[in-house]
């Protein structure tokens, strides 16, 4: 590494060394611009003294001191980040339990066991948002005026329900650089089933753990589409609350609540990437890459 | 080596058991409901039986109602933002994977915390550009007085652009909020490629753009493949982009969908179109499957 930081003061770029070459720094500054500017543009203006336009008008903290008095939004804000706890919870242990099944034994039905955790993750979220209106409708009405947190059941278990696969693939891609000798090892020195797994795989994975834990509660926080079709009307989430109030108009009080979201988000991915390295970023997305 | 399942049955079962259920009673049991109101009828108000009638899908291709030229602009729609999200992103994976180690993960942070972001929060925050006093017609409104100051009067009255609730909006949107899904396994692809080939190539003679086309894309197809298939199934069944940005005419099928289960209670025809969806993400995996083994057969 310190011969190619040497390299990068004296020689022109290399064959492969895209990131040198202006064309493609150029293309970056341009992407990075597109997907950046928006989002700061609404952070910069939830700081905006001024209603309507998109003029600068000078620094107030009011819009602020208004989400944290609109006592609905905040409500859905707490419902949010309890279904995110809960549905992260029963994900972790679903997804890790899926994956060292999925990794460990061979068994009748794997292929479709396998293939069956995969339709979670790909078929459009319309799909099962539809899917869990109709279960919750018909199949399991989720009973009315339950004491918090049991009224948000219904809004947990569908989102359990796409978040734990994703957990399963971030653990799975953890499990492959397992040595399976040390487990023998722990067996052969007389350590049970249960106390091999708990000491020995468990350490293993456990980066991919608290990424797997990372991604699901993002998952959950981000979720609308499959959240709109399953709550009710007492049990409303921060992105349907907020989808609410800008249908039909742009309100810096919306700014102000996006811009704690936002950095809430990125917060957790700081913590993500402090504790795991760049492999908890792109967990789930790379198969596994960087585990090498 | 894996162990057969008979080795250890109570850890086997212990372990199967839970996701097991889960997966069955939670998502396979609420799908197969909706595929079997596909073909279903409505009858009085609440009640729906099961009739195995095809006239649900059939009412989706009558041509007298709406709902194939939705499907085919959602098509449409859904092609292009992936287009574009291939050409904005493959240059930026690529930049990324022949990256020194400390710019590359610095650079695919970039690319990720937009991914991290609340959906809903993205597209919000894009309405404030798109809109009539959004900051794009707000900066060309300057731009164009000053055009016309120079010009002195001749250009006429100001006209904003409209750019809320257009077709354009709903592609721009989608591309927005897709291109990290495009970017990363690009990249994840292209950085298990072998670089001594790319290498050879360069030494060889070849072009940057010729090796691209003659040596990365025939090895990273695939992954390209399955790059396209991320953005191109999410961005087909969108809700919430055509619905925040998109006008009356750029619905796309899941706004359909939609309304069909929340207003106007055709739930066996809501259902067709929710499967047809579902129809259409099998089709696509089973296209990356085939071309995936077809690729392990060439490398083995």
């Amino acid at each position: 590494m310190s011969d190619a930081l040497i390299k990068h003061k004296t020689t022109p770029p290399g064959p492969l060394e895209y990131l040198r070459r202006w064309p493609l720094q150029v293309w970056l500054g341009l992407v990075a611009f597109f997907l950046y500017a928006p989002l700061i543009s609404l952070m910069v203006f939830s700081f905006n003294d001024s209603r309507f336009t998109t003029v600068w008008r000078g620094f107030t903290l009011k819009y602020y001191d208004k989400a944290f008095h609109n006592s609905s939004l905040i409500e859905a804000f707490g419902n949010s980040l309890t279904i995110a706890f809960f549905s992260t919870l029963i994900s972790v242990v679903l997804g890790a339990m899926a994956a060292i099944v999925l990794w460990r034994f061979r068994f009748p039905g794997k292929t479709a066991f396998n293939a069956g955790l995969a339709i979670p993750i790909v078929v459009p979220e319309i799909c099962m948002g539809v899917g869990m209106l109709v279960f919750f409708a018909k199949i399991l009405p989720w009973p009315q005026n339950l004491t918090w947190p049991f009224n948000l059941g219904a809004i947990i278990i569908a989102h359990v329900s796409f978040s734990f696969p994703f957990v399963a693939v971030v653990v799975r891609a953890r499990l492959a650089s397992f040595n399976r000798e040390l487990e023998e090892a722990a067996k052969d020195l007389g350590a049970s089933e249960f106390r091999t797994l708990m000491d020995v795989l468990v350490p293993h994975i456990q980066p991919s753990l608290v990424a797997g834990a990372l991604l699901a509660f993002t998952l959950s926080l981000d979720d609308f589409v499959i959240t709109f079709f399953t709550a009710g009307p007492d049990t409303v989430t921060f992105p349907v609350k907020v989808y609410s109030m800008v249908r039909f108009s742009v309100t810096p009080e919306v700014n102000a609540a996006s811009t704690i979201l936002i950095i809430v988000t990125v917060v957790l991915t700081f913590l993500a990437l402090k504790f795991q390295g760049s492999s908890a970023l792109t967990a789930g997305h790379d198969g596994g890459a960087e585990t090498k | 080596m894996e162990q057969g399942w008979r080795q250890a049955k109570g850890m086997f079962w212990a372990m199967l058991t839970a996701p097991l259920f889960w997966l069955v009673v939670f998502f396979f049991v609420p799908l197969g409901i909706v595929w079997l109101y596909s073909f279903g009828e409505n009858r009085g108000l609440i009640d729906i039986v099961f009739t195995g009638t095809w006239s649900n899908y059939a009412h989706i291709f009558d041509l007298t109602q709406p709902y194939l030229d939705i499907f085919v602009k959602s098509l449409w729609i859904a092609t292009l933002t992936t287009f574009f999200c291939l050409v904005l992103g493959f240059p930026v994976a690529l930049a990324i994977t022949f990256a020194p180690p400390k710019a590359k993960a610095w650079l695919l942070l970039l690319v990720m915390l937009p991914f991290w972001t609340n959906l809903l929060i993205r597209t919000y925050a894009l309405m404030a550009f798109l809109r009539t006093e959004g900051y794009i017609n707000t900066t060309y409104h300057v731009l164009f007085d000053m055009a016309n100051a120079v010009a002195g009067g001749h250009l006429g009255t100001f006209q904003p652009m409209e750019l809320m609730n257009t077709n354009f909006a709903v592609v721009l949107g989608l591309v927005f909020v897709n291109l990290p899904f495009m970017i990363l396994p690009l990249y994840s692809t292209l950085d298990r490629m072998d670089r001594s080939l790319l290498e050879a190539s360069l030494d060889l003679g070849a072009g940057h753009i010729s090796t691209l086309f003659n040596i990365v894309v025939p090895m990273a197809g695939a992954g390209i493949v399955s790059g396209i298939l991320i953005t191109f199934i999410p961005a087909l069944g969108s809700y919430l982009t055509p619905d925040m940005l998109g006008g009356p005419d750029s619905q796309m099928i899941a706004n359909v969908i939609e309304s069909q289960f929340k207003r106007a209670n055709n739930w066996p025809f809501g259902a067709a179109l929710s499967f047809i969806l579902v129809y259409m993400t099998f089709i696509g995996i089973a296209i990356q499957g085939l071309l995936e083994r077809k690729d392990a057969g060439r490398s083995a």
